[in-house]
């Protein structure tokens, strides 16, 4: 059997491979280690009962669309806060309400968000406690 | 009576008290939540306003430079310091010309040419950017307040172009560099996007007034609810003869100046 | 079709070859611009729009004036416009583009450009504009591919098209008007808050988008064997002159209004384009520039003699495009934001890479139309042989 421009198509074969699984040689063939976000803020270990603002299986699944809802509510409905199922009243804020308690962005927000290599718009405008050191400066001209 | 009528009517009897109680039933279940809410001490208008003593403004200032409504402003609400022509403001002093082009004649007291007039957004009534944008990324409040929407804005500019008072900044750079302490508390804004004052809407919520009218050492800002016959405002409204930025232009205005 | 494309000459191929660098050109350019911001141009907070919605204005005008060949033909039978209907769909179709463009390259935030559609909003104007723009794009490229297919096939275009066609008549004019609404509603721009905006948008629209036709047709003619034809390019010529005297009277009457009136609102903005105000005369050279390229695209254009010829008709038409370029795609926009609303004065230049975003995206438009008239010259090439 002759494969006709036998050249050209198996090079572009080669090519194709290796493009597809870069991810893998890159890596080394190493898996990354999975992600374990924290919970040991100050806030949280003082907390009697651990509880967040939904469950925790929610939360994990679904926190962006909560974000989503607490922003249009904050925003576009003028309501500013937020009463849980449990009866506990917290601000619609992403940074005086969640960041309070998850203080650790790196070691909460952070895991998970680059384990997946994802990268949420939110830390554009909004400020994690952790970014004090690295933006209060003033750059001269740009 | 036999049984099955007494029973029918015991039932009928329990199930309207049960239907007239549901109210009742509702409202506390909806304090358990999960429920998005307003706290009590929050406060709430329905026509939020602003008059500004200029007078009072004047006199600080002659007890030195003051810019203290501004410097509050800027810093609670991360508001950066770009130069020139791409500055970004929510709040600033200016002169009568120009807070008032037109009005101004040539023999206007010497003190009253100076101001200083505070200008801000006028959270106007009937808002032409509000009007004018696609996107509904600024948009009215119920209580008045012009309001924006930085996850939605695209940028367009159109509300700057709308807007008779030049109330409104874009951010034609990354302002994050330019904010000389940052607050916590509050978001930046990021590149693209048209911003301006909200008459402090999340400290409304917190039950505190306007940044600017709390950090003012003379008391000259003073905030109300236009609606509220009781209010500040509406009382000065009535006792003194007091100026808005181009009325004409039938925006209504909200920011009321007293001279 | 599109096969047609690619059996061309040289001398074809090195035009299109330069349009991509230029368009390469801009695309850098507008990298520069996505990562650094739009502060990269020459806006600012007081002039906050340039070039870039300028264009935009002025190129939906000339995607407006395909209706001067379309009505007279569908309408009227005037059957001297048969052969360049379908030139004038076409330059709609890369005139269209161009303004959808200009619109993405100046946002501050391109990817949120579906918010428009995400959250429709009848009170805003630019949404309409939105509307009628992309609805008259797809209406050109409906009609115009339809009936360039027939009459490659030797047959009469699909029935639906007819009604689209007549339906794409007033879309032309609306899409100016609305474009001229977008303006003409602003409480607080006087220069633009005129009753006759529309009106004012359409006449130059008129004058302007012929006068490229009819200098494209006669390219066309010299390049390749299709022939437009005299009759068409001389019925045009028409076209362009009572335009453009209506144009021109339009803009008398705005001068009036401002100067015998002597609102300081009205006159300023007049002041600044014509003379300058307080020290600050950046437009003054454009705006003379275009008033002298009226003056001699007008004088051409109304002895019958010059219009006739078409070595003088050509220089008409080209004083008539650039000066209408001046009024609409610089001067308009920009001085309608000087002074600025403290009556203050913020001049505005565009800045190289800003100009280069801009020739990339012109250069686009051209490739877009050099593509488009070669598969519709190609064809009336081959159904006359």
């Amino acid at each position: 059997m002759k494969i006709y421009d036998a050249k050209p198509i198996l090079v572009g074969l080669a090519i194709f491979l290796g493009i597809t699984t870069f991810p893998f040689w890159y890596n080394g063939g190493k898996a990354s280690p999975p992600p374990e976000p924290k919970l040991d803020t100050p806030v949280i270990s003082k907390m009697e009962k651990k509880e967040c603002v939904a469950s925790k299986d929610y939360m994990r699944k679904s926190h962006m669309a909560l974000l989503n809802e607490w922003r249009t509510e904050a925003v576009r409905k003028a309501n500013r806060y937020y009463v849980t199922a449990g009866g506990k009243l917290y601000p619609v804020s992403l940074q005086r309400g969640c960041l309070k308690c998850h203080s650790n962005k790196a070691d909460f927000c952070d895991q998970c968000h680059n384990y997946i290599g994802l990268k949420p718009y939110c830390w554009d405008c909004h400020l994690s406690p952790q970014e004090k050191k690295t933006t209060t400066q003033v750059a001269e001209g740009e | 009576m036999d049984k099955g009528k007494r029973d029918f009517l015991k039932i009928t009897g329990a199930c309207a008290l049960g239907l007239s109680a549901l109210p009742l039933v509702k409202a506390t279940a909806k304090e358990k939540g999960p429920a998005y809410i307003n706290i009590p001490k929050a406060l709430q208008g329905k026509r939020w306003a602003m008059v500004i003593d200029v007078r009072k403004c004047q006199e600080q200032q002659k007890r030195g430079e003051c810019n203290k409504c501004a410097e509050a402003c800027h810093y609670i609400h991360n508001v950066p310091k770009i130069p020139n022509e791409e500055e970004i403001k929510w709040i600033w002093k200016d002169t009568f010309e120009h807070a008032f082009p037109g009005t101004a004649h040539e023999f206007v007291p010497d003190e009253l040419k100076e101001g200083p007039f505070v200008l801000l957004c006028n959270h106007c009534s009937k808002p032409p950017c509000v009007r004018v944008c696609p996107t509904q990324a600024t948009f009215q409040r119920a209580d008045g307040i012009v309001m924006m929407d930085h996850h939605r804005c695209i940028g367009c500019r159109y509300c700057m172009a709308g807007c008779p008072f030049g109330a409104r900044s874009f951010n034609w750079r990354d302002p994050r560099p330019y904010i000389e302490k940052l607050n916590y508390q509050y978001p930046t804004r990021r590149r693209g996007v048209v911003e301006k004052c909200t008459f402090c809407a999340e400290r409304l919520g917190e039950g505190l007034e306007p940044a600017c009218v709390e950090a003012c050492p003379a008391k000259a800002l003073i905030f109300g609810d236009l609606e509220d016959p009781t209010s500040e405002v509406r009382k000065i409204l009535k006792e003194h003869l007091t100026l808005r930025r181009k009325y004409e232009l039938g925006t209504h205005p909200n920011v009321y100046y007293l001279v | 079709m599109i096969d047609r494309v690619f059996r061309v000459g040289e001398e074809f191929k090195r035009l299109l070859l330069g349009l991509l660098v230029l368009m390469g050109l801009g695309f850098i350019c507008y990298l520069f611009q996505f990562t650094k911001g739009l502060t990269i141009t020459g806006m600012s907070r007081d002039v906050s729009w340039g070039l870039y919605i300028a264009q935009f204005t002025f190129l939906v005008g000339v995607a407006a004036s395909a209706v001067m060949v379309v009505l007279p033909y569908y309408l009227h039978d005037f059957k001297a416009f048969g052969k360049i209907t379908i030139l004038g769909e076409f330059l709609a179709i890369a005139a269209v583009s161009m303004c959808l463009l200009f619109i993405v390259v100046d946002l501050g935030m391109p990817h949120r450009l579906f918010n428009v559609l995400r959250y429709p909003t009848p009170h805003s104007i630019l949404f309409w504009d939105m509307i009628v723009l992309n609805g008259y794009l797809l209406l050109n490229i409906l009609i115009g591919w339809n009936v360039l297919d027939a009459e490659r096939m030797g047959v009469a275009p699909p029935k639906w098209v007819k009604p689209l066609i007549y339906v794409s008549i007033p879309w032309a004019v609306s899409i100016h008007t609305v474009t001229a609404f977008l303006y003409a509603g602003l409480p607080g721009r006087h220069y633009w808050l005129t009753a006759i905006m529309a009106a004012r948008f359409l006449a130059s629209a008129f004058a302007s988008g012929p006068a490229l036709l009819i200098l494209l047709a006669m390219l066309i003619k010299k390049k390749t064997k299709f022939d437009p034809g005299e009759e068409a390019i001389q019925a045009l010529s028409k076209i362009v002159t009572y335009a453009l005297i209506i144009s021109v009277f339009f803009v008398f009457l705005e001068l009036f209004t401002a100067y015998y009136s002597k609102i300081p609102g009205h006159t300023q903005h007049f002041d600044y384009v014509l003379f300058g105000l307080h020290g600050h005369a950046k437009l003054v050279p454009w705006t003379w520039l275009s008033n002298i390229l009226a003056v001699v695209a007008l004088f051409l254009l109304i002895n019958p003699k010059t219009r006739k010829q078409e070595k003088t008709l050509k220089i008409a038409c080209l004083a008539t495009f650039f000066s209408l370029w001046i009024e609409k795609g610089i001067t308009l926009v920009i001085a309608g934001f000087i002074p600025n609303p403290f009556d203050t004065i913020t001049e505005y230049m565009p800045t190289i890479p800003e100009v280069f975003i801009t020739i990339g995206v012109w250069a686009t438009g051209f490739f877009i139309l050099s593509v488009l008239y070669k598969i519709a010259v190609t064809i009336k090439e081959e159904v006359a042989s």
